[in-house]
């Protein structure tokens, strides 16, 4: 399999371009998506490509996701473009009590298969009605499956699934990663959905996290690697299903885990986590489990204070050295 | 209508300072001294200015996310509002809500929004706190042709007019939303119109003509402080600059957007108009200028030297009992 490096909007184009020339079925609806090939840059070539599928609606959420509610009900496979993560509050109700729900109030008579695509994330001085991150309301929906990668390689290897998934996936991308490249195998290439990945191996602590926090993760998993500190990073890219399975064998080998999340802090997925590893794995921890998120406020505008409510690198790591510390350090 | 000379000039004065205003800041912005996103209204300014000036200070406008025109329009304090483009603690939301979010509640102003008809159901419930408290004020929502689609505004729209509520619907119709023209999105071709179905008036008319949208106003809005409920009144006009500042805007010609600069500017034909009506020399129009100008020079001076919050301040304002 030949790979190159691209980028995580490339990956989405990629990923798009292979299942819609797979599938007829397939086809994407959302706002602002053909003039400049969407606002991310995510849509460039397809409406050329592929004419009458890529299609520019009015701004009506609410109408925009029943649509794909409707079109995957009667045969589509709709991607919905979301916009921005935010607006899916606008739309709550086909989210929530529509797609999610369809198959198992009608028994299983009926499926849902579409993929809810929504850029989401802090870090571009967008203030609080453009930075959410809104994972943790959906994870808490059943009937959802719920996605955040942050590698280009897992774009593109879960859009692909979450394509030809007969379920709701809701897709969530960070903005702040579009432009980020990374190796990306070319044509067939599927992860399936519910499996999380060790992006760093480590023996003295497990940093549990996904989307953008990888990254942030990784780098503090550098600096405490300086301290003799090796932290292993598992990025879930699935959030619902939950690969617990990773979470346990990873905890069993490191007695300590620590989640990293953008979103804020209470009520977030990582209390999720943390509870289970608490009810599952409580024989094998060193110390407690360990949240990091952002502060629980809206998202501010003014940078510097954006950046005090996002957690950063240094969070990352003073929460490692806490959570080490509490257990008199490394034997 | 009736508006002496001396309100006239006053209104052409708004005008140029919403324009000075936005000019400063988009090249603030290209100097990348402000962060996010700004969203301008040039090319609209008898929108906002003809509006607001048939408001009483005490009645309640929510604005959009290309607000500063309508903020400069009620009466905000530029040197604020630069403060708060520039992250600043003395802008008017603590450098907590930035061009998007920005807004004078002491001026009446419920918030501009990142939220794309986020401000109709809001100010419904403006009007319905008016007719509960018996007061005579009124409150105007201000959105675009692209907002007339969310279906916000159809529930506003009918619950306003079922209640009689005192609301003015005032579309600011630039004939787009983002890059998708809304020949392509607004099913039968007019906001105005759609007042019928919710057996309200609605009116469209030249939005860049100042006096002409001063008119359709003042008359929607005596209606609304009479108890006769809502109407819309659509700005027919034009927005010169992109969707936001740094946008390429691959979705029209600068053809286009030449044709609508020029005799069709809403400052031009106003000053035309006082030329001949309220006797606006060059001498006078070169004073008005010079004063908008230093307004705006001490405007930016004020923000570019004023104090950043500190990072802990983020956690501040959250509650009233925290
Ligand atoms: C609910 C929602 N959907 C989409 C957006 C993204 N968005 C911001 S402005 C805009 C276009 C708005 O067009 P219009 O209402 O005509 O106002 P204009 O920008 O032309 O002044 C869009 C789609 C948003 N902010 N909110
Ligand atoms: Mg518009």
């Amino acid at each position: 399999m030949t790979t190159r490096e691209i980028s995580c909007s490339s990956a989405v184009m990629e990923a798009l371009t292979e299942e819609m020339e797979r599938d007829p079925a397939v086809f994407v609806i959302g706002e602002d998506l053909t003039a400049q090939g969407g606002i991310f840059g995510q849509f460039t070539g397809l409406p050329e490509r592929f004419p009458g599928r890529i299609i520019d609606a009015p701004i009506s959420e609410t109408a925009i996701v029943g649509a794909g509610v409707g079109a995957a009900l009667t045969g589509m496979r709709p991607l919905v473009d979301m916009h921005f993560a935010d607006f899916v509050t606008t739309a709550m109700d086909e989210i929530v009590n529509q797609m999610a729900k369809i198959r198992y109030m009608f028994g299983g008579q009926a499926s849902v298969p579409m993929v809810l695509w929504a850029p989401d994330g802090g870090g571009l001085r967008a203030a609080a009605h453009h930075s959410q991150c809104l994972e943790s309301w959906f994870v808490h929906t059943p009937g959802l499956k719920v996605v955040s990668p942050s590698e280009p390689a897992d774009v593109k290897g879960l859009l692909k699934a979450a394509l030809r998934d007969d379920d709701p996936v809701i897709f969530f991308q960070h903005k702040r990663l579009f432009a980020q490249k990374g190796p990306v195998p070319e044509g067939e290439y599927v992860i399936p959905i519910g499996k999380a990945e060790v992006k760093r191996p480590g023996r003295d602590i497990s940093i549990i996290t996904y989307s953008r926090m990888t990254y942030l993760s990784l780098e503090a998993a550098k600096i405490l690697s300086e301290k003799g500190i090796e932290a292993e990073v598992i990025d879930l890219r699935t959030l619902k299903p939950l690969d617990f399975p990773l979470i346990a064998e990873s905890v069993k080998k490191t007695y300590r885990a620590m989640v990293v999340h953008e979103a804020c802090l209470t009520g977030g997925f990582g209390a999720e986590i943390a509870a289970r590893i608490g009810e599952e794995l409580f024989d094998w921890l060193d110390a407690p489990v360990t949240r990091i998120g952002a502060k629980d406020v809206p998202m501010p505008f003014n940078p510097a204070m954006e950046d005090f409510v996002m957690p950063q690198t240094k969070d990352i790591v003073e929460g490692a050295l806490r959570l080490i510390g509490r257990d008199g350090g490394l034997k | 209508m009736k508006l002496s000379k001396n309100e006239k000039l006053a209104l052409y004065e708004r005008m140029l300072t919403v324009r000075a205003f936005e000019e400063k800041a988009g090249e603030l912005f290209k100097q990348n001294l402000i962060p996010g996103f700004i969203h301008l209204s040039i090319g609209e300014e008898a929108s906002s200015v003809g509006t607001c000036s048939a408001l009483r200070p005490d009645d309640y406008v929510a604005s959009t996310h290309r607000g500063h025109g309508h903020l400069i329009a009620k009466g905000a304090d530029t040197a604020r509002m630069f403060a708060e483009l520039l992250a600043r603690r003395v802008g008017y939301c603590k450098g907590k809500g930035g061009s998007m979010h920005i807004a004078d509640f002491s001026l009446g102003i419920l918030g501009a929004n990142g939220v794309v008809g986020g401000g109709f159901p809001i100010t419904v419930g403006a009007g319905l706190s008016i007719k509960l408290r018996k007061t005579d004020q009124v409150a105007v929502v201000f959105f675009g042709d692209g907002a007339a689609n969310r279906g916000t505004f159809h529930e506003a729209a009918n619950m306003a007019a079922a209640f009689k509520l005192p609301v003015l619907f005032v579309c600011e119709n630039n004939f787009y939303a983002s890059t998708t023209p809304s020949s392509h999105t607004l099913a039968g071709g007019s906001v105005a119109e759609r007042a019928k179905g919710y057996g309200m008036p609605g009116v469209a008319v030249d939005g860049n003509d100042l006096l002409a949208v001063r008119q359709a106003v003042e008359e929607a809005v005596a209606r609304a402080r009479k108890g006769e409920g809502p109407s819309i009144v659509e700005n027919q006009t034009y927005r010169y600059r992109g969707h936001f500042e740094g946008d390429p805007q691959k979705y029209r010609t600068s053809d286009e957007i030449e044709s609508h600069k020029g005799k069709k500017d809403p400052i031009a034909r106003f000053k035309a108009h006082l030329a001949k009506s309220a006797g606006l020399t060059a001498s006078k129009d070169e004073e008005i200028r010079a004063r908008v100008a230093s307004l705006i020079e001490d405007s930016v001076r004020f923000a570019m030297e004023a104090p950043l919050p500190r990072p802990e301040e983020a956690l501040e304002d959250l509650y009233v009992n925290a």
